[in-house]
């Protein structure tokens, strides 16, 4: 790195905006993230997840947003179309599938609008072919996806294999452990996209159920403030709408002419994308206040974790505690980018990593074993899958087997 | 920290994207040198200094500056014609992005998906991007460092590019005026444009307008 990123400031680069401090036709003020963030009020409510994705996007200056239900998705689509009805929105529709609602984001995002929807497990998966589109199309759109299984038979239930799946789109993944995190990373997560060096979408990921369906207390701003808009102009390539300048002509095809783009160009493509992600990390930093958060993490047992796996991991240890056993926790916010050197800086002293995680894969295990040196300190696991809960109880069993100490056997 | 230094090329078949090696974009204020990040006013006269080197200094102007879909694009381009006199610079527009087909006339135009053929073609040795879609540019800063020895400038209106050799942001006219008087102090201590003479073209829409001799 020739360059460290500093948390000094708390303030994007480019957060100024030809419209700030103007007001839209719902009587909202343009307001920078920082001042929305870190200077504004913030009142707590009690909601839960699916509200909380709705009180985002009134604050979001969003313009189209393009709905299908599925579970456990759908009450937060649905919610977003009554603000629409309440003029916070400028489009909103149900598309015909999870493939065609994608795509229809994708036609939005092209016009240079600010877009964003919703989906779930099999949804995600139909989706699929359209995500790395949005990428190497370098569209902003957001999509926030409450995880649940994916496999047949089907299961509704909490599952986080689907963002497995997501790593290698070219968009950036953010995991929310609560529903704050959920309101935060949907605002911040539309500047960060947004950035002129990063522009390439990103999905909000939450687990569906523990997060949407519950309630929990949530800091909001006031809802007389609202997001900069997203300005087309700022894009790294020319919108594919026929008046805006300063080029009127339609972006190709990516297929048509492909044949006739050199191979290096499809590899530069590729490489430019996965930048964009890279710088990302700039903007994210000072936004999210670190790509991870960590409590105690100089125990030389730690517990790393995304999601809601961080917050039964947090019970986990204290559990521990108790028994006096001390155990350090990272909560990884950021998938995609990776927080590669924070995870070797914040490891480097631990003896055993335990990475509990909601999905059989263990894919976050594999991302940290494949980030650290001397990776036989990482056990991948406790994993649940299939929509199961993890209790903690099982989380401090694994680590008191692994450390060879006593345990009561768990029974199902 | 590690120092990836983006040097011209040949590089590699495949050269990384600089930001994936741990480069991060400048901040408001710096302009980027190799990858060592710098105060804007060193990287002025640095840049000054190779244009004034390079045998075939060449500015390569996109869309964003050769349209005037705004009157600060005019005053900014009216800027960039200003140093292409002052060096003196080629000027060989990027003025499309799609592929070129059947093939690209490399003598008077460049494309994103081939640069290297423009460069060759033309033996550019040191050469700016100006006015091109910041998606569009690294793809083709990628190319050159892979494939040519160019020695890349990017005069970014946005965050800057860390695939080129030398990078400014948040470029506007006034920028690319302070550009132009640092080329013109290093000319009044004495050093010389190594530019090999050429003559700038003016093209039609049906190619190269040859003006009788």
């Amino acid at each position: 790195m020739n360059k460290q990123v500093e948390l000094k400031h708390k303030r994007v680069i480019a957060s100024t905006h030809v419209k700030l401090g103007e007001k839209n036709r719902m009587n909202q003020t343009y307001t920078d993230i920082n001042d929305i963030f870190f200077k504004a009020e913030q009142t707590p409510s009690f909601l839960t997840g699916s509200e909380v994705i709705r009180e985002a996007i009134k604050r979001a200056s969003v313009g189209t947003s393009v709905a299908y239900p599925i579970t456990p998705q759908s009450e937060a689509a649905a919610l977003i179309g009554e603000i629409y009805a309440e003029g916070y929105l400028d489009e909103y529709f149900r598309g015909e599938s999870e493939f065609a609602v994608m795509g229809q984001c994708a036609g939005a995002a092209f016009g240079g609008h600010r877009v964003f929807t919703t989906t779930a497990g099999p949804g995600t998966l139909r989706a699929m072919e359209n995500f790395p589109m949005w990428a190497g199309a370098r569209l902003p759109i957001q999509v926030c996806v409450t995880c649940r299984g994916v496999n047949s038979p089907l299961s509704i239930q909490p599952d986080t294999l689907e963002m497995h799946y997501l790593l290698e789109t070219g968009m950036m993944v953010w995991h929310a452990e609560t529903a704050q995190d959920l309101f935060d990373f949907i605002l911040k997560g539309f500047i960060v996209a947004e950035q002129p060096d990063v522009h390439v979408p990103i999905a909000v990921c939450c687990d569906g159920f523990f997060v949407t369906h519950t309630k929990d207390t949530v800091e909001l701003p006031p809802v007389d403030l609202t997001l900069t808009p997203y300005d087309p102009y700022k894009n790294p390539q020319p919108v594919m709408d026929m008046e805006t300048s300063p080029i009127r002509m339609m972006r190709d095809p990516f297929v048509m002419k492909s044949n006739y783009i050199s191979y290096a160009t499809h590899a530069s493509w590729q490489q430019e994308v996965k930048a964009a992600v890279e710088r990302s990390r700039k903007h994210a930093v000072p936004l999210l206040d670190g790509l991870i958060d960590t409590e105690n993490a100089d125990q030389e047992v730690l517990i790393v974790g995304s999601g809601t796996a961080v917050s039964q991991s947090r019970e986990a240890i204290r559990l521990l505690e108790a028994d006096g056993v001390k155990v350090g926790l990272v909560k990884i916010k950021t998938i995609r980018p990776f927080p590669y050197e924070e995870i070797r800086q914040v490891t480097k002293n631990a003896k055993h990593i335990f990475v509990p995680e909601f999905n059989i894969a263990g894919w976050l295990a594999r991302e940290i074993k494949s980030t650290i040196p001397d990776n036989e300190r990482v056990y991948a696991g406790p994993h649940v899958c299939g929509g199961m809960t993890m209790p903690s109880e099982v989380i401090v069993e694994q680590i008191k087997n692994h450390l060879g100490m006593e345990t009561v056997k768990l029974r199902m | 920290m590690s120092q990836y230094q983006v040097k011209p090329g040949p590089e590699a078949f495949l050269p990384p994207a600089a930001a994936s090696m741990g480069n991060v974009l400048p901040d408001p204020g710096e302009a980027h040198i190799e990858g060592r990040i710098v105060p804007e006013e060193e990287a002025y006269e640095y840049c000054a200094r190779k244009l004034l080197e390079a045998k075939v200094p060449t500015i390569f102007p996109g869309p964003l500056v050769l349209w005037k879909w705004n009157d600060h694009v005019a005053e900014k381009a009216t800027a960039i014609r200003a140093l292409a006199n002052e060096v003196p610079m080629r000027l060989i527009p990027m003025a499309d992005y799609r592929p070129k087909y059947p093939k690209i006339d490399a003598e008077v135009e460049i494309n994103p998906n081939h640069p290297n053929l423009t460069i060759w073609h033309n033996k550019i040795d040191v050469c700016i991007f100006v006015g091109v879609h910041c998606h569009m540019a690294n793809l083709a800063l990628k190319i050159i460092r892979g494939g040519t020895k160019c020695y890349t400038i990017a005069v970014c209106a946005q965050a800057g590019h860390e695939d080129a050799c030398l990078s400014f942001r948040d470029a506007n006219a006034e920028k690319v005026r302070r550009l132009i008087a640092a080329v013109k102090k290093l000319k009044s201590e004495g050093v010389k444009s190594q530019a090999i003479p050429f003559t700038q073209f003016k093209m039609s829409r049906s190619g190269p307008i040859v003006e009788p001799a």
